[in-house]
């Protein structure tokens, strides 16, 4: 289980996060839902230590994340960028593999490239992407290949930041439909920032609504729509009219 | 405030962040250090380092080295002719390149090709989060990607170094015996005699620490770029900037080091 008890983080002046509490069950897929620049990605990185927290605590099993081994920690988790954040100068198999190629996951490297063909088939991809280079790979099986490297070492717990950004339609619906095959499967649990209202009801135990700095709202996905908050009616009808100004 | 005033708090903050940035490469560099001591270590990222670094920086170094060395032939040759010493061509040659121009012209042409092309590299990793990426993969960015830079920086630049040297003096060599007709085994004999271990031992310590500098300086721009094609633009051309003027400024330090009676 990921528990957030009232995470605080500033920038300068900008206090983007204003004590966020948030609880995501064990093998659920929570997804986080909220305007752009309302701190959506730096309450993810906070999780993840990638930015540190100025006030409250994240705890992870009832760990404290501040105060546990950190290796030991990443390797539970997988994360899918929201550019795929692929290394340019690796070939595919290599990106999906980099955890299996060295530190304390490391295997031979036959059976590393073994696992990321095979997480590479998981994902739809043929083997023969397997040595292409990421330039040479459209956005979408860009989108693939980072989903198979967060899946690569079997994570326990799988980030996913904005998965369907710069996707067409029906691309974004493939990487919906996999993203809740894949959680589905492996049992872990998610934790998706998103503003596509079509992946949240795809992807979606449960949401939380971020705004202002605080979880606006939180509840199961089938209680979206009848929420009774004006903030989350809005923002799942893409009203200009509303709580949440539009031009910010 | 009075425009005295306002120049002096100029200045000052101008002294501040200085200081403050010098501060900041200072700990990058004890950072660095630490991790070269310490595991996991990464020898491919390595082996490519000094593939990147020394082999693909030889085309650059010979050519400069060549054309220099030529160069510094003909100006030796016209200047000494003023008080007839023309004789004096191979010593000085030799000694002004193996003590000074080989070394700073190859961590010049090193902070040129290989400085910029680290923080661009880098800061493009930055900017697309693969930093952040490699943090997330259980991979510490400074291991993987500055310390075999680093390290492949002090090993290959000073051999580029004594490589560059070398043609320099070749340089300097085909010009005098080809177009000023000296004798070449007396060229040859008069540079071998000439030259003291301490000169080539100056010129290789400075390759080591323009070595240093220059991919240091890659990492740390790199690393410390801001957001989008701006950060990169910015961090490619401040990493050149201050590579080349702390590659000078060693220079004389060493320079002082090594030779001040």
């Amino acid at each position: 289980m990921i528990r957030l008890e009232k995470v605080e983080k500033t920038f300068g002046s900008n206090a983007v996060l204003r004590g966020v509490d948030l609880e995501i069950a064990k093998g659920s897929s929570m997804v986080i839902i909220g305007g752009s620049g309302t701190g959506k990605s730096v309450l993810l990185k906070c999780v993840l230590g990638l930015v540190q927290q100025d006030a409250g605590r994240i705890l992870v099993d009832g760990q404290d994340t501040a105060k546990t081994d950190r290796d030991a920690f990443l390797a539970r988790f997988g994360m899918l960028f929201q550019g795929a954040a692929l290394f340019d100068s690796l070939p595919v198999w290599q990106n999906v593999a980099f955890r299996l190629l060295r530190g304390s996951l490391k295997r031979p490297k036959a059976e590393a490239r073994e696992i990321a063909i095979e997480k590479l088939r998981r994902v739809g991809l043929k083997p023969d992407v397997a040595d292409r280079l990421p330039a040479e790979l459209s956005g979408g099986m860009q989108k693939r290949v980072g989903l198979a490297r967060a899946i690569a070492a079997d994570p326990e717990i799988i980030f996913f930041d904005e998965p369907t950004t710069g996707l067409d339609p029906i691309m974004s619906g493939v990487i919906n439909d996999l993203i809740r095959e894949i959680v589905t499967e492996m049992g872990a649990t998610a934790m998706t920032i998103t503003h596509d209202m079509t992946s949240v009801r795809a992807i979606a135990d449960n949401v939380a609504m971020l705004h202002g700095g605080k979880i606006r709202w939180t509840g199961p996905v089938s209680q979206l729509d009848t929420s009774g908050d004006p903030y989350v009616a809005q923002f799942i009808s893409g009203s200009a009219e509303g709580p949440i100004e539009a031009v910010r | 405030m009075t425009l005295p005033l306002r120049l002096l708090g100029g200045l000052g903050h101008a002294v501040l962040s200085f200081l403050a940035l010098v501060g900041r490469v200072v700990l990058f560099l004890a950072e660095t250090l630490s991790h070269l001591v310490r595991p996991p270590f990464y020898g491919r990222e390595f082996l490519n380092a000094l593939f990147q670094v020394g082999w693909l920086s030889l085309p650059v170094v010979g050519l400069t080295a060549i054309f220099t060395g030529g160069a510094l032939t003909l100006q030796i040759y016209a200047g000494g002719a003023r008080f007839d010493a023309q004789a004096v061509v191979p010593q000085i040659v030799a000694i002004g390149m193996v003590r000074e121009l080989g070394p700073v012209l190859v961590g010049l042409m090193i902070a040129a090709r290989v400085t910029s092309s680290i923080a661009a590299e880098i800061a493009t990793m930055k900017v697309t989060e693969q930093i952040d990426a490699l943090v997330t993969l259980s991979t510490h960015p400074m291991k993987y990607l500055t310390v075999p830079r680093v390290l492949a920086g002090l090993i290959t630049v000073p051999l580029l170094v004594g490589l560059g040297d070398i043609i320099g003096i070749l340089g300097g060599f085909t010009v005098a015996v080809k177009s000023l007709g000296f004798n070449p085994a007396v060229f040859v004999q008069n540079t071998v005699n000439f030259l003291e271990p301490l000169d080539i031992i100056s010129s290789l310590v400075k390759g080591a620490a323009f070595g240093v500098i220059a991919t240091l300086m890659g990492c740390y721009s790199g690393m410390n770029s801001g957001r989008g094609a701006q950060g990169v633009g910015a961090a490619t051309k401040s990493s050149v900037e201050a590579a080349s003027i702390l590659i000078l400024a060693a220079n004389f330090l060493l320079t002082g080091a090594f030779f001040s009676v």
